[in-house]
């Protein structure tokens, strides 16, 4: 999967997750960026990227995902470990 | 982790969602919700399903309108962890079971606050339920890891204290349901296998004090939510609790999980307000047995020892006959003859006999039309009926012919029946009396009273032939638990249909200015059990020394008896000894009680103007009790 493919996918889950497919991300946005990306959704986020790729996320990287542009990356080195 | 297995797979559930969405009417919006609830879904479409139906929601919440098929359900969550994620898939598996739920969450941590203060917020919530979600990390029993079996006891007694004086609190407070959540163990083993051994380990202690809540709450009369059971059998998969959302959010259950956690409080929710199913209807040929009897024989059928389908077909049936003994009623629903279906009773295997069978219906009709017939022979709605049947298309069918009837998807394997059927949770009880032990039997004794009808000349002679004695006593400890099971479920014979939890009745019935009435029926073929209830009060609208017939209500099983003469008698004769110079009767109509429309004119009511008030299709109706009323039964009275 291209970074680009992985981009589309978290996409995918953030449309899932917040309800709303005009959501486009790009990989510098962060939660201030995104209405509702509170604590709550956070993990909502989390959760469903997990679902989603089949992966899980250790704790110590749960606090990177607050930036898309390391969701991302960090969802394809996953991916790139299988 | 695949949940909610019961449910019928939608072919893209996200995409009817999106479709949905883009209705403009809150209601309509909330009817997709509803119908959409019904198929199998993770968290996210929960989530989104929550969305599509929380305007509508929130209006019949408010009051601004109803939606006559949900039914409003307040529930107060009182928790020691997270639990907001949790609120949408309450809400979603409410819908699900025609529940509308508005959801309180406490503030984090704050259950003893909210019981134990005067919470005006809570207050104005008016809960139905309270659920204490609690927790192992919460108040931690302080012992050494050495402290000896009394010493452990001597806590966990402590803590049960604490916990009853809380339930106590919720019922006096708010009049509510409480609804305990067992202790899910959190930490893993410190001694391996030994761990249960030894009193104060981490395990042994959970397992000791959910142990205690469990008999509390069954003195108490609050009702569990045992998730400490349901996830020590396997029902949450690997994990209920994930360590790395405690971590993260302290969030005792996994979001994964949530639609399985609303689905099994919603249960509870329904049950506490009489809604679950009452009737299992069974399909015959690979549903009961391996084969199909026309074509096989009786003898050729696979049921029984020897063969291991043989034995799983076995064992279906045998989960189905110990249904019926707690007071399920079964049926049958098969494309068969009559004669090969029931001859198939007579294999010397069957777990099920044929007297079993409440309404037995085999022919070659379609299913969801026999199925409609099944619930008028047995005087239950069809959202009443759970339907089994191997074959999908059937199901299918049945689904969309009947969208109230509940169609279990079925695993491949007939091993794995009793288990997805009880995974459904259609039968979830909130009491078990003796009289459901014998509902079976009653039904076959009303079999046998309808034969002994035909015979008899006329409807005198059989009346006086029944040797009908009718007990009434006022709703006391003994009566508390069936009288509200009534009060819940019943909805033909029912004059205002008001539900009303165990505390509530209590709280009605132990007022002294109130009539209340359990009321027993035997004959010459069985006892009938408690058969009726009767609440009366005193109410504002009215004169003081009128009484307000609140509510009255009959199981079916025992009409065109004249039991509600009888039990008028009665009343007559108490609300004259306390005082009393007339009652007033409430007729509220519904979609399912026209049957009592003319209730109160027979009994010699006359209708008389409704106060100011009141909604405009209930009726009230008079009966002065300074003359006398003649009464005309064939019933033996002892009150």
């Amino acid at each position: 999967m291209t970074e680009a493919d992985v981009l589309k996918e978290l996409t995918a889950v953030f449309h899932d997750v917040f309800d709303d497919d005009s959501i486009v991300l790009s990989p510098e946005m962060t939660a201030n960026d995104i209405d509702g990306w509170d604590s709550q959704t956070h993990v909502m986020l989390t959760v469903a990227a997990e679902q989603r790729f089949g992966i899980k996320f250790r704790t110590a990287e749960l606090e990177s995902l607050r930036n898309v542009g390391h969701f991302a990356e960090v969802i394809s080195k996953k991916l790139e470990a299988r | 982790m695949d949940q909610l297995l019961w449910l019928a797979q939608h072919p893209d559930l996200g995409a009817a969602l999106s479709e949905a969405k883009r209705e403009s009417d809150a209601i309509a919006r909330l009817g997709m919700a509803t119908r959409l609830a019904g198929y199998r879904r993770d968290f996210t479409h929960t989530t989104r399903l929550d969305r599509l139906a929380s305007e509508g929601l929130g209006a019949i919440a408010r009051g601004d309108c109803t939606a006559p098929e949900l039914q409003p359900m307040r529930i107060a969550l009182l928790s020691s962890h997270t639990v907001d994620h949790l609120v949408p898939s309450i809400r979603v598996a409410g819908l699900q079971r025609r529940l509308a739920c508005s959801v309180y969450v406490a503030p984090y941590g704050m259950y003893r606050q909210a019981l134990l203060m005067e919470d005006a917020e809570l207050a104005r919530f008016a809960p139905q339920l309270i659920v204490l979600a609690l927790d192992a990390r919460d108040a931690p029993l302080q012992l050494p890891l050495e402290a000896s079996q009394a010493e452990v006891d001597a806590a966990i007694s402590e803590r049960i204290d604490e916990l009853r004086l809380l339930w106590r609190r919720a019922r006096e407070r708010y009049a509510a349901q409480v609804v305990q959540q067992t202790i899910v163990p959190a930490d893993p083993p410190l001694f391996g296998s030994f761990e249960a051994l030894v009193p104060a380990a981490p395990f042994a202690l959970i397992e000791r004090l959910n142990a205690a809540i469990r008999e509390a709450a069954r003195d108490d009369g609050v009702l569990l939510l045992d998730l400490a059971w349901e996830a020590a059998r396997g029902s949450y998969g690997d994990g209920l609790a994930e360590p790395v959302r405690w971590h993260q959010a302290k969030q005792l259950v996994s979001p994964n999980l949530a639609p399985l956690y609303g689905e099994q409080l919603a249960r509870i929710a329904a049950a506490s307000v009489g809604m679950s199913r009452k009737c299992l209807v069974l399909d015959l040929d690979n549903t009961l047995w391996g084969g199909v009897v026309g074509d096989d024989g009786v003898d050729g059928i696979k049921l029984g020892q020897g063969s291991p389908c043989g034995e799983a077909f076995l064992a279906f049936q045998r989960y189905a006959a110990l249904l019926a003994r707690r007071g399920i009623i079964l049926a049958v629903c098969s494309k068969n003859d009559l004669s090969v279906a029931e001859a198939a009773f007579k294999h010397p295997e069957m777990a099920l006999k044929r007297s079993d069978i409440a309404a037995f219906v085999a022919n070659w009709e379609d299913k969801a039309g026999n199925l409609r017939r099944i619930a008028s022979m047995l005087d239950i709605g069809l959202d009443s009926l759970v339907f089994v049947d191997d074959n999908p298309a059937e199901r299918d069918i049945v689904r969309r012919e009947l969208p109230e009837v509940a169609v279990p998807e079925l695993p491949d394997d007939v091993a794995d029946y009793p288990a997805r059927v009880a995974a459904a949770g259609y039968f979830e009880a909130v009491s078990f009396t003796p009289d459901d032990a014998t509902r079976g039997r009653n039904y076959a004794l009303n079999a046998e009273r309808k034969a002994a009808m035909s015979h008899a000349t006329d409807m005198e002679g059989y009346l006086r032939g029944l040797e009908m004695v009718l007990t009434a006593t006022p709703i006391g400890s003994a009566e508390l638990a069936r009288s509200t099971q009534l009060i819940n479920k019943t909805n033909q014979f029912n004059l205002t249909t008001r539900r009303y939890s165990e505390a509530e009745v209590e709280r009605i019935a132990s007022d002294p200015r109130s009539v209340t009435l359990a009321i027993r029926l035997t004959d010459k073929f069985g006892d009938n059990g408690l058969i009726s209830v009767l609440m009366a009060r005193p109410d504002e609208a009215f004169p003081e020394d009128e009484l307000l017939i609140d509510s009255w209500l009959m199981s079916c099983r025992v009409l065109g008896r004249q039991v509600e003469e009888a039990v008028l008698d009665v009343l007559a004769s108490t609300a004259i000894q306390a005082g009393y110079k007339a009652l007033i009767g409430e007729y509220r109509p519904t979609e399912r009680n026209g049957m009592v429309a003319e209730h109160f004119a027979r009994l010699g009511f006359t209708q008389r103007p409704a106060p100011a008030d009141a909604s405009s299709e209930t009726t009230f109706w008079r009966l002065d009790l300074t003359h006398d009323t003649p009464s005309r039964h064939f019933i033996e009275v002892k009150a």
